[in-house]
């Protein structure tokens, strides 16, 4: 390796791995570049995924089959639906306005995108760190309803309207839910513990300073030796339940699917789109999906931080009971384990595959699969490696708890009707809301 | 972090500003109007940012765009589109809009050319990390009376809606 190269490496990740880096332009912006094109291909693989993930789940909670055509057990099926979906004749309707036909999922594909340039996938693994962070984040997944609305009035035709106008009643009112939870988390950060571990971070801040930050909010949660969901308990389980309630109506999905209610109308504010387009709508609320998982686990599952994680910062090590040399090996193994556990399955599959010439390339596809598998978990026990993803391993493995939630959510609730959703949105969630932010905030007076 | 390509970043966003808020006015479909108005409240959100005023930025996104906007969207979707394409789009009110602007103009130009005495010379910019920190402090200490009253202002105007909206309460 040439000696400029070599010296552009260690300024690159001995900037990576100090705190506040963010501050440095030359090797932020770098690092920002690295991690959009990790996020971007991440999130396309993870949207993959969930699309065979949700078909095949689903169909075993019907006591089906499920996609088995396409590769072993269906694996491929996503990429021939994204083969058709890219092949497919994309139409206009004849009187639609064009532009903003055009223009509306080019709007949701980029906000359900840009959210992600905050999100901490670890201490240091994040686009940005920004002061604004999560208002930030739902500044713009606020923008995605735009999306909707346009979608729904440039198709001109009734279904999509009407989904449309559900669609953005709903998210109005479920917003505000939304927000009254988080403010309760937000405050959650300013209690005790939290200030001292900023002014180390940032050499900002007093006694009882929060912060809108997403790494902040981790980092006050780890300064508080407690995920935010244990936090004065039942409150801040209270304030997670009502997030979690309000973010499956905000990206329409089941039991809150009304404005896309195959039943009544169609296929709601997406009816007139096909084709590409309509994969674009796709691939956004997989995306949006995604990125409100990462709230939530951001705000009360502690981000990126393993089970019972002892407090790290540059001049404290504060270790519990939990923590200490076996014990934080035995969680540094966990991913590779996941993965060797993951490999093995397919590797059984493999075993089990009929022996016959016609699934002889199956065999062979789904062996390679198992080995690339394995694979990854054996540069996942490297001990550098090791260090540095754990903290997404974590994060990822938080996120896909929800997405599996997601997926149980449209296997086992049936749909609310309007006025029930406006009922449950308008006087359950909010006042509670308001309760809880009320309550943690009298019980933050003495910390 | 010393700000980059500074200028370019402001004639981009302000001329994104003047270019959809013109279309704002000119465009017959509301619709079309309303989205043009969104692409000046974003440029608008990208000129604070540069202000060194993220928080006021994130709140203009959030409440604006995210908010207000979809309302407006709401409303109009609901309007019929082609009876108002086929109304007159402006007012025969020159004379006055002619005044208007002329007074405008003039007092933007007397402060282009004698304002250097209204604002300090340099503020300097509050660190990135403390921003939203010192907005809320000085909201809840020295502008409390202030933000009372405009919260006070809003609940009437809530009340109000619902007065009018609902015969029977």
């Amino acid at each position: 390796m040439p000696q400029w190269l070599q010296s552009v490496v260690d300024y690159v990740t001995k900037s990576n791995n100090t705190p506040g880096w963010y501050a440095d332009p030359v090797a932020s912006a770098i690092w920002a570049l690295i991690y959009i094109i990790l996020i971007f291909t991440g999130v396309s693989i993870a949207v993959i995924a969930m699309n065979w993930l949700e078909r095949k789940i689903l169909a075993h909670m019907q006591v089906r089959l499920g996609p088995m055509r396409v590769g072993p057990h269906g694996l491929l099926q996503p990429i021939a639906d994204a083969l058709k979906l890219l092949i497919k004749e994309d139409i206009m309707p004849d009187q639609a306005d064009k532009v903003v036909f055009w223009l509306a999922p080019v709007t949701i594909v980029i906000t359900a995108f840009t959210v992600y340039i905050v999100i901490p996938f670890g201490p240091t693994h994040a686009v940005t760190d920004m002061n604004i962070g999560l208002l930030f984040m739902l500044g713009v997944s606020s923008i995605g309803v735009l999306g909707i609305i346009m979608a729904g009035w440039a198709s001109n035709s009734h279904y999509p309207l009407m989904g449309s106008l559900r669609s953005s009643a709903q998210m109005v009112s479920y917003e505000i839910a939304m927000g009254m939870a988080v403010v309760s988390a937000v405050l959650m950060t300013s209690f005790k513990g939290g200030g001292n571990f900023f002014r180390q971070i940032y050499g900002t801040g007093g006694a009882s300073v929060g912060t809108l930050s997403m790494i902040g909010i981790v980092r006050a949660q780890e300064a508080q030796q407690t995920w935010f969901l244990f936090k004065f308990f039942p409150l801040g389980l209270i304030a997670f339940f009502i997030f979690a309630v309000a973010m499956v109506a905000e990206t329409n999905r089941a039991p809150f699917d009304l404005p896309e209610a195959e039943s009544e109308l169609v296929a709601g504010f997406h009816t007139e789109y096909s084709g590409f387009r309509w994969s674009l709508f796709f691939l956004a609320e997989y995306a949006a999906m995604i990125a409100v998982s990462s709230i939530a686990v951001t705000l009360w599952l502690g981000g990126w931080m393993r089970p019972f994680a002892s407090l790290h910062g540059p001049n404290v090590e504060i270790p519990n009971y939990w923590s200490g040399g076996a014990i934080d090996l035995a969680f540094a193994l966990v991913p590779a384990l996941t993965f060797f556990v993951l490999a093995l399955f397919a590797f059984i599959g493999t075993v089990r595959m009929p022996k016959h010439r016609a699934f002889r390339v199956q065999t062979i596809g789904l062996a390679g699969f198992a080995l690339a598998l394995g694979f990854i978990g054996l540069v996942l026990l490297e001990p550098h490696v090791r260090d540095r993803v754990q903290d997404i391993f974590w994060f990822s493995l938080k996120v896909a708890v929800f997405m599996y939630m997601y997926i149980w959510y449209r296997g086992t609730f049936p749909r609310y009707r309007f006025d029930q959703l406006m009922h449950l949105g308008w006087k359950f969630m909010i006042p509670t809301g308001i309760a809880v932010l009320i309550l943690t905030a009298a019980l933050g007076l003495g910390s | 972090m010393q700000p980059v390509a500074t200028s370019w970043f402001f004639y981009g966003l302000s001329a994104v500003a003047i270019v959809s808020a013109l279309m704002v006015i000119t465009r017959k479909n509301p619709v079309h109007s309303a989205i043009s108005l969104v692409f000046t409240l974003l440029s608008l959100a990208g000129l604070y940012l540069m202000l060194y005023a993220p928080f006021v930025a994130g709140v203009q996104i959030i409440l604006y765009v995210g908010g207000i906007m979809v309302l407006f969207l709401f409303v109009i979707m609901l309007v019929n589109i082609e009876h108002n394409l086929r109304e007159e789009q402006f007012n025969k009110q020159w004379l006055v809009a002619t005044i208007a602007t002329v007074v405008l103009g003039a007092l933007f130009g007397y402060v282009y050319y004698h304002g250097k005495g209204f604002f300090p010379a340099a503020v300097p910019p509050t660190p990135e990390q403390v921003n939203t920190q010192q907005i809320g402090m000085s909201l809840y200490t020295a502008y409390m009376f202030p933000f009372e009253i405009a919260s006070v202002l809003l609940l009437v105007a809530i009340i109000g809606a619902v007065v009018m909206a609902k015969k029977r309460i």
